[in-house]
Parts: C-alpha cells; structure tokens; sequence
C-alpha cells in the first residue's frame, strides 16, 4: 500500500511532468507551420497545451491510483465533490468515451461490446465504455480497477445501466444517486430526497476510504468546486465579446478540467491563467475565428469525431459558435449554491442540470444564451445516442424560430459513432443554413 | 456576371439525373439537357454542358453555377452553392411569391419555406433514408413491372388504393411481392403507393405548409399522380412548377448573374 502509494505520487509530481516537457519538446521541433492563407482561425490558445499537460499527468498517474488511493468511476453529473474530500480519484467514462471517439478508437471498442450483444441502439459512450471493460484496450494505457462505481440519474437513464453493468463486470459496489426529473417548480420533498442520498454517499464513501471527513472539509472542498464553476463561467462568458476571443470547439475542448478536476486547486488555477489569456485576446481584438461575421449557440453535446472538419467548415464561412448548452452545463447551476447549506445547496444544483428539467427551462435558458450572446443562428444536433438531449429540438426550434427570428438548423449525427454521420448529408445542410443568412 | 449576350448556364447533378439549363437576361430558359447521372461526374457533366453549349441560342458563353450532390465536382462552375438555396431562387423566380416548395427529388426531399423575397426561411429533409423520395417509387415500380412513365395512368385506374408502408423501401418491396401474391390488382398497389409516399412527405413538411402556399418541382412533379397524392394529403392545392425537373438548375443559373 505504501509503496504504491509513492508510486502515485511520483507519477502525478515528477514522472508525469518530465514525461510531458519531453514530450512538449519533441513536438515544438516537429511541429509544422500551416500557411496562413489556409487557416480561418485566430492564433491558438497558449494555454491549450498546458491543460492537455494537466490532464495527461492526471490520467497517467490514474495508472498507479488503484491500491494507493480509493478510485470511484462517476458520471459528469455526479458530485465529485463529496468524492473528492474523502481522496478519492476519479474516472469518468463519458469522458473516456469521447476520448475514444476523438481518436477514432470508437467503432473497434464498440465493436467488442456489440459483439458482446450490446446493442448498437444504445448510447455510444456506454458501448464504448463496455466495450473498453471488455477488451481492457484504452487510449490511456491503463484506467485504475474502481472501488465504487456511481451514477447520477441527473443526465439521463441510460447511466443507469451502463454503470451497473461495469460495476457488475468489474465486481465492485455500485452507488445510484437519484434526483428526479423536475417538472416546474423544485419540490421540498424532492431537496429532502436528494439531501438524504447526499448523506448516504458520505457514510458509503467514509467506509470504503477509511476516512473520516469533518463539514468543514466537506465545505472547503465544495468551496473550491465553485470556485471552479465560476471562473469556468467567467471564461465562457468573454465570448460575449466580439469578436469572441475562442469559439465553442474551443470550450468542448477545455472543458476537460471543470468536468474532471473540479474540486481542485490545479483546475482553479487552470481557468486563472486561460481568463487571463482570453482577456488579453480581447484587449488585442483575437477573435477565435479570423472573420468573424455570424455567431451561433449549438446545442447537444459536441461530435467529437468530426470537431476538426466542423469547427474548419464554420470558421471558413465566418460562422463562429460563442455559446453552447452543453458548455454552459457546468456553470448553469451556480446560482443555487449556498455556502452557509453546503449539503441541500448541492442537492438543488445536482437536480437543476439543463437533461434533468423540463423543456419549458430549456427554452429559457436558450433564449437568455442567444440574448446575452448575441447569436443570430442555432444549430441543434439531434444525437443519436444521446435521447434525453435530443427529444424536444423540433418544438425548440420551432420556438426560437417563431419568439427570437433566429435561424435554425438540426443536423442528425452522434456524440461518438462515425457510423451514424453522413458527411455529406451533413455539410449540405449545414452550407444550406450558412447561405440563408446572405 | 453573364455572358456578352446576357446567357448564363446552371447545372445540377442530383442523385439520378444531371440537368443543365442555359438561361438569358430575363431568366428564361432557352436551352436545357436531361440524362441519368453516372459515376464519372467530371466528365459526363463537362460534356453535357458542352453540348449545351453548342445548342445555346445565345451563343456558348457565359458563367456556370453548379448545385446538386455533385455540385464540388464542376470543374468549370464559377459558383457552386447548394441545391436548397437553388431550388428556393428557381421557384421564386418563377412564382415572384412566397410559400412552401416541396422539391421531391431522385434520393432527397426537401420542404423549403421561401420568405417574401425569394429567401430561405427555414428548410428540412429526409435524413440517411430515401424512403420517403422518387427511388421509392422508381424501386417498387421496377419490381411490379410498372414504366414510371405509365405510373400516373395505372394510379388513375386503380378502383381503391391498397395500403402500403412507407417506412423503409426495402421492406415495402416485399410487402408489395406480398400484396401481389395475394392476388392485390397491381393499379391499386401503384395508387397505394403514391399515397404512402404522399402521406410520408406530409409529415416531413409538418407544421411549416399550414397556412402557406405550397410549390411543387423535382423529377417526381412530372407524375401528376404523386402531385394529386399530396394535395389530397395535405387538403390544400398543389402548384406544380413549370419545367419542374430544372428548377435546381435554373436557380443555379440565376445566382451567377448578380
């Protein structure tokens, strides 16, 4: 236990960051200039490389996690907080999955768990993910064996299943955190149901780390967790500007820290130093694109295997995404936390994601993200894998047609299956849309 | 931008056919050519147009726009824009109003409202299935024997129309070997399908035909039958679009002059 917990340590202080400033090395010599004439977007971000060093180092110290510190597999929407004040690392499938996805690594991995009679109607992710338990084939080289496996019903149903079903191939305890879906108004016999679930995953997570956390603990890391949300908020919020200083490929990229280290000072830290950057761009006029003449809100997660070719087709035409429902997840449920009530303030938050209430909020939020940013145009992907995202966007478009005048599009795709995108389909609907605003 | 004579020519290389027009300074079309579209779209397009070229009563010269699926594979289009932008400015051209054109093409079907100056407001289309355009029809007639030509007639013969799904072409082939077999007369089979493909597009145009005048082109428009399908299913009259096939092509013709 003591030696492998020094092997954590190592890796994460001094073998992982040696490894990436060698890596950084070798890169900076082989890196190749593109002409500008080619290139629709502005300069690049500096700080992307140093978030790709964060978390490189965090899934490569992972590799040694298990047996030195307790290891909980969660979805995005699970409070890693709580987790994280009992020292537990985390994994995230969903990420994992749409690292797959962004390596083209998606239909092999997938393949397995269809194989394995899975079906190919499931989410993309979740095939993925099994098809990873399966095989024990990864990007990442190794994912720490869990000691809990825990899900939130926050973004859909299908987490549900999928965490059981890893839990049960994995023969580990699993952990279902329930908020129910909210219809309106946020119920108190709804905050007292989530708060108790709240309190149950404290004792479960006391006893498989052998830690006792005092509130105190518990509030100072929560405290840092928002920290975190705000300053995320902050960034998303200078593409208000414009031109905006990066665009929504941009954010799916960057997201990374706020979804996976939240709670920690190093993803704080992160979000200080990009803000400061995104300022700077502003001050100097560096927009995310370099002819920025429309902007557009997208809705849904991102198609992580077609980012390069759909952010290159945009940027090229002056389109620049400044806003995202999806980006703006992680700090829409700022406003109901509460220092003073830690516990029922984050049972409040974890119930009012945008997956886990009713279309009529949908709405709402959309609307206010158009307003603020200025958008003229939507684009809504209709995912494939993801139902709960997706159910809806005909009556939204609809909507925001009829109450905003902006301009709508829906493209049929998938957050991770190439299999289920039609490049050609998709483009041409896509140049149809952009050329309706000429 | 137009040739010394006022021509300019458009082409659209859809799914199943190539059509070229050429078309003068008023936005009449003086020349125009029809084929099957092959696999070898650089060359057959390139000769088409050279034909057409020739047979321009204006003279040979003039700006190309390019549109259709094969539109990026035009290697003399001073302009290549998308079929549904071309579609839209063909039929305002020719209506000078605005409503709701259903381009019932080849492969792809597309509902698209024109605004009150020839702009797209809004468009949908049939998504990674064809169900729901002319292969439909092409297919199932080919499988009872039935010229698409002669389809219309043999629809108007029919005494009732068989119900036929129209969820999935390959499916609706068997069911209709099926329908044969039970004895079904082939008329009302065709009458069948005409409706189902009727009833398919309908809800493909949803909410956005209510209320508005709606258009009809495409190679599918020259099937009266398909045209008196959809209007009894959407319960409003159908304008079919003169020359229906080019409107696409027309349209890109249109937007090489400005």
């Amino acid at each position: 236990m003591i030696s492998r917990r020094v092997q954590y340590e190592v890796a994460g202080r001094v073998t992982g960051p040696i490894l990436m400033a060698l890596q950084n090395y070798q890169q900076q010599r082989r890196r190749r200039r593109r002409s500008p004439k080619d290139n629709p977007f502005g300069p690049p971000i500096q700080c992307a490389r140093k978030m790709k060093d964060l978390m490189s180092i965090y899934y490569y110290q992972g590799r040694w996690a298990d047996g030195a510190v307790p290891v909980a597999w969660i979805t995005s929407g699970f409070p890693v907080e709580l987790l994280r004040a009992f020292g537990f690392y985390s994994v995230y499938p969903e990420n994992h999955g749409a690292l797959c996805a962004a390596r083209h690594m998606m239909p092999e991995l997938a393949a397995v768990a269809e194989d394995a009679g899975y079906s190919r109607d499931l989410c993309a992710y979740a095939r993925t993910d099994l098809g990873s338990v399966l095989s024990g084939n990864t990007p990442l080289g190794r994912i720490p064996k869990p000691d809990l496996v825990a899900a939130c019903s926050n973004i859909c149903q299908t987490v549900l299943y999928w965490f059981r079903s890893i839990a049960d191939h994995l023969g580990v305890p699993f952990f279902v955190l329930d908020t129910p879906f909210v219809y309106g108004d946020f119920k108190q016999h709804h905050l007292d149901y989530v708060s108790d679930q709240l309190l149950e995953l404290s004792d479960v997570a006391s006893r498989i780390s052998g830690r006792i956390v005092t509130e105190e603990e518990l509030l100072e890391v929560n405290l840092r967790a928002m920290e975190g949300s705000r300053l995320w908020g902050e960034c998303l919020d200078i593409s208000r500007t414009c031109p905006s200083p990066w665009s929504s490929f941009d954010h799916f990229y960057h997201m990374a820290p706020i979804v996976t280290l939240r709670g920690t000072e190093a993803c704080n830290a992160y979000y200080r130093e990009l803000k400061d950057e995104l300022d700077d761009r502003v001050a100097k006029g560096i927009g995310g694109i370099k002819d920025e003449r429309h902007r557009l809100l997208w809705d849904n997660i991102a198609i992580w295997p077609k980012m390069r070719d759909l952010s290159r087709l945009f940027a090229t035409h002056g389109f620049c995404f400044v806003t995202a429902t999806y980006t703006n997840a992680w700090r829409e449920s700022l406003p109901f936390w509460d220092p003073k009530d830690w516990l029922r303030s984050s049972a409040k938050m974890l119930s009012n994601t945008i997956l886990n209430r009713d279309l009529k909020n949908r709405l709402r939020v959309m609307t206010g993200l158009i307003e603020d940013f200025e958008c003229d145009g939507v684009v809504l992907h209709s995912d494939r894998s993801c139902k709960p995202y997706s159910v809806g966007q005909y009556d939204l478009k609809g909507a925001l047609t009829r109450e905003l005048g902006v301009k709508v599009a829906v493209i049929e795709a998938d957050h991770a299956d190439p299999r289920e995108y039609a490049d050609e389909q998709v483009e041409t609907r896509l140049l149809a849309f952009m050329e309706s605003f000429e | 931008m137009s040739g010394p004579r006022g021509c300019t020519f458009g082409i659209d290389v859809g799914s199943t056919t190539l059509k070229a027009v050429a078309v003068d300074a008023e936005g009449a079309i003086v020349a125009s050519h029809v084929e099957a579209t092959t696999p070898f779209i650089e060359d057959q397009s390139e000769r088409a147009l050279a034909a057409l070229r020739t047979r321009c009563p204006l003279g040979g010269e003039g700006p190309l726009g390019a549109t259709g699926y094969g539109r990026k594979r035009i290697p003399s289009a001073t302009r290549v824009v998308t079929e549904i932008t071309c579609h839209a400015r063909g039929a305002y051209h020719l209506i000078r109003r605005s409503g709701v054109l259903i381009d019932f093409g080849g492969q792809d079907t597309k509902v698209i409202r024109i605004g009150d100056h020839g702009e797209v407001v809004d468009f949908t289309m049939n998504d990674k299935c064809a169900a729901g355009t002319g292969r439909f029809l092409e297919v199932i007639l080919g499988r009872l024997h039935v010229p698409l030509e002669e389809a219309a007639t043999m629809a108007e013969d029919a005494a009732s129309a068989v119900s036929v799904s129209s969820t999935c072409t390959v499916f609706a082939e068997s069911e209709v070997i099926s329908l044969v077999a039970h004895g079904k007369p082939v008329p009302d089979i065709v009458l069948g399908l005409h409706r189902s493909l009727a009833s398919r597009v309908s809800a493909l145009a949803g909410r956005m035909k209510d209320g508005r005048e709606v258009f009809m082109s495409g190679g599918v428009a020259l099937n009266r039958a398909m045209a008196d399908a959809l209007a009894a299913e959407i319960a409003a009259p159908i304008t079919v679009l003169p020359e229906p096939q080019l409107v696409g092509a027309l349209g890109a013709a249109l937007g090489v002059r400005t």
